[in-house]
């Protein structure tokens, strides 16, 4: 079997806000094609992974590697071009909410800009190749008509598939996705989770979505990772992911109970040896 | 079976009467607070020589001085009316003195997207110094500068407004939602990309309407700043009052009473036609 190389590395990466854990010590690769689903609880360090990753929030232990960079070095031009390459889908969209559509969708293509056509996109004014673009992107999640439409007066499901559009049109290595669902209805929640897992296949983009639903992790995702009080607690194909494990993940039982306490105790130990 | 054990209440626990957790009553401290505030209130009433009585004994004068308004005279109704403009325009052209002013200034002073919390503070402070010096005096130290005339009280009027309308900038943008700039600095936006599309679009309407109170109060402002030699309307009505010629400040006094009025409805027309 031919080896692939990863798209993200982690090596012993762990954070802390001030005093407390938020991430354990995990060490991981994610490669492209992939589409990994992040599960656990409020609070277990799901969004802190994701925001460690696109580098809006640095580790405080460890390493994390995109492709060939070390994510710690990044400044300034460099890590806008990281934040180029990661595509970001939110549970609440962060679209410009008084901006029309296509200006939205445009927005994915800020970091593509050089020259005069930067300056100029500063008047949102965008060369006719970036505006085919974004008006391609929308086509494909549906959404054309509504491209004069200010943004805020479409549907949360309407507006998720916008915010797919823009990350069509930012063109980026991997997807992150912070909830992308929690905030829609069934309907809208399969369009978009199938959207993006042909995004993952068909570009062979890594897809990396936490998600509260463990059936949609289940339908959609090839690994998961599931995270408890900061610490990683499955890492596995889906098919693996049991109901032991969503048990394991998502109740508190006594046994599981006296595990936390167990993996606090030696997330406190590494805290003060590091 | 008791009263409550029906509906919704059936659920809920029942046994001796409960007490709420301790909190303390506010009821003290205000009491404080307005004895304290009465105290202030009436030694600053000794000290502004508050005596509302002799409004009363002094009404026949105050009479005397408003028969001199009742008959506004025409005579130099042309000279006025073009110190009318002149103020319009002093107003103008320090208006826009004040918004060029207050972009970098209020975008600088904004806790939230100022690249530096040195530069952040530096910004915050030039617009405390902008706002705490009155526009007449800026206006007088104007005057020594460049002369007496227009482009004196322009100046003035735009740096102190620049000041203020910087701080009102720069509190409307620590006040907006950090996602909707999140969802533009994540597709790798430069800082000036991210203030044109991220921030801009969700400031823009808050300034505007700041922009045009601050013209009607700049407005009220030039047709003064003449008073100390900085152009307009506001030399005449100095000079009509000061040699008690009641009836051309009559007339001095209509005319910025209607260029206020003029532009107090048509910034409102712009509002609503653009918010």
């Amino acid at each position: 079997m031919k080896t692939i190389a990863p798209i993200f590395r982690l090596e012993h990466v762990s954070k802390h806000y001030s005093s407390r854990r938020a991430l354990g010590t995990l060490s991981l690769t994610v490669k492209p094609g992939e589409f990994v689903a992040v599960i656990g609880r409020s609070g277990a360090g799901k969004t802190t992974l994701l925001r460690c990753l696109a580098r809006f929030t640095p580790v405080t232990g460890g390493r994390v590697y995109f492709r060939d960079d070390d994510l710690a070095t990044l400044r300034g031009a460099a890590l806008r071009r990281h934040r180029r390459r990661v595509g970001m889908i939110y549970q609440q969209f962060n679209l410009v909410r008084r901006l029309r559509v296509l200006d939205n969708v445009l927005i994915g293509r800020l970091g593509h800009l050089s020259g005069v056509a930067r300056l100029l996109a500063l008047g949102r004014r965008f060369p006719s190749a970036d505006r085919d673009i974004a008006a391609r992107c929308l086509q494909h999640v549906g959404l054309l008509e509504r491209a004069w439409q200010r943004t805020d007066t479409l549907s949360g499901g309407e507006q998720q598939r916008v915010a797919i559009a823009k990350i069509l049109a930012q063109e980026p290595e991997v997807i992150l996705a912070d909830e992308p669902i929690a905030s829609l209805d069934l309907a809208n929640s399969e369009q978009v989770m199938d959207t993006l897992r042909h995004i993952a296949t068909d570009s062979d983009l890594a897809v990396i979505a936490t998600l509260h639903h463990v059936d949609f992790a289940r339908r959609y995702a090839d690994r998961v990772l599931a995270f408890r009080a900061g610490h990683l607690v499955f890492d596995g194909p889906v098919a693996d992911f049991t109901d032991a494990e969503v048990q394991n993940v998502f109740h508190e039982g006594r046994p599981a109970k006296i595990a936390d306490e167990a993996l606090n105790a030696i997330g406190a130990l590494e805290w003060v040896a590091g | 079976m008791g009263r409550g054990m029906t509906g919704t209440l059936a659920g809920v626990d029942r046994g001796p009467a409960l007490e709420l957790p301790p909190h303390t009553s506010a009821v003290g401290r205000s009491l404080v607070a307005a004895a304290g505030l009465a105290l202030v209130l009436a030694w600053a009433a000794r000290v502004v020589e508050l005596r509302p009585l002799e409004l009363l004994r002094d009404s026949g004068n105050i009479l005397v001085f408003l028969k001199g308004f009742l008959r506004p005279s025409f005579a130099h109704i042309g000279e006025y009316a073009w110190q009318a403009v002149v103020t319009v325009c002093i107003a103008l052209w320090g208006s826009l003195l004040a918004i060029v002013l207050a972009i970098p200034l209020g975008i600088l002073g904004s806790r939230n997207i100022s690249p530096h919390p040195v530069v952040y503070h530096l910004a915050r402070r030039v617009m405390d110094l902008l706002r705490a010096v009155n526009e007449f005096v800026f206006a007088l130290m104007f005057v020594t500068a460049v002369g007496l005339g227009p482009f004196a009280g322009m100046l003035a009027l735009g740096i102190h407004t620049g000041g203020v309308l910087g701080k009102l900038l720069s509190e409307t943008i620590e006040a907006i939602d950090p996602g909707q700039v999140e969802g533009v600095t994540s597709v790798g936006a430069s800082r000036l990309q991210v203030i044109a599309f991220g921030v801009a679009p969700q400031v823009a309407p808050n300034f505007l309407s700041y922009i045009l109170l601050r013209f009607e109060s700049d407005i009220r402002s030039a047709s003064v700043i003449g008073m100390v030699g900085g152009g307009g309307i506001g030399f005449y009505l100095w000079d009509t009052i000061r040699s008690f010629n009641d009836s051309e400040a009559a007339t001095v006094i209509l005319l910025i009473v209607a260029i206020v009025m003029c532009v107090d409805v048509l910034s409102s027309r712009i509002r609503r036609f653009a918010i």
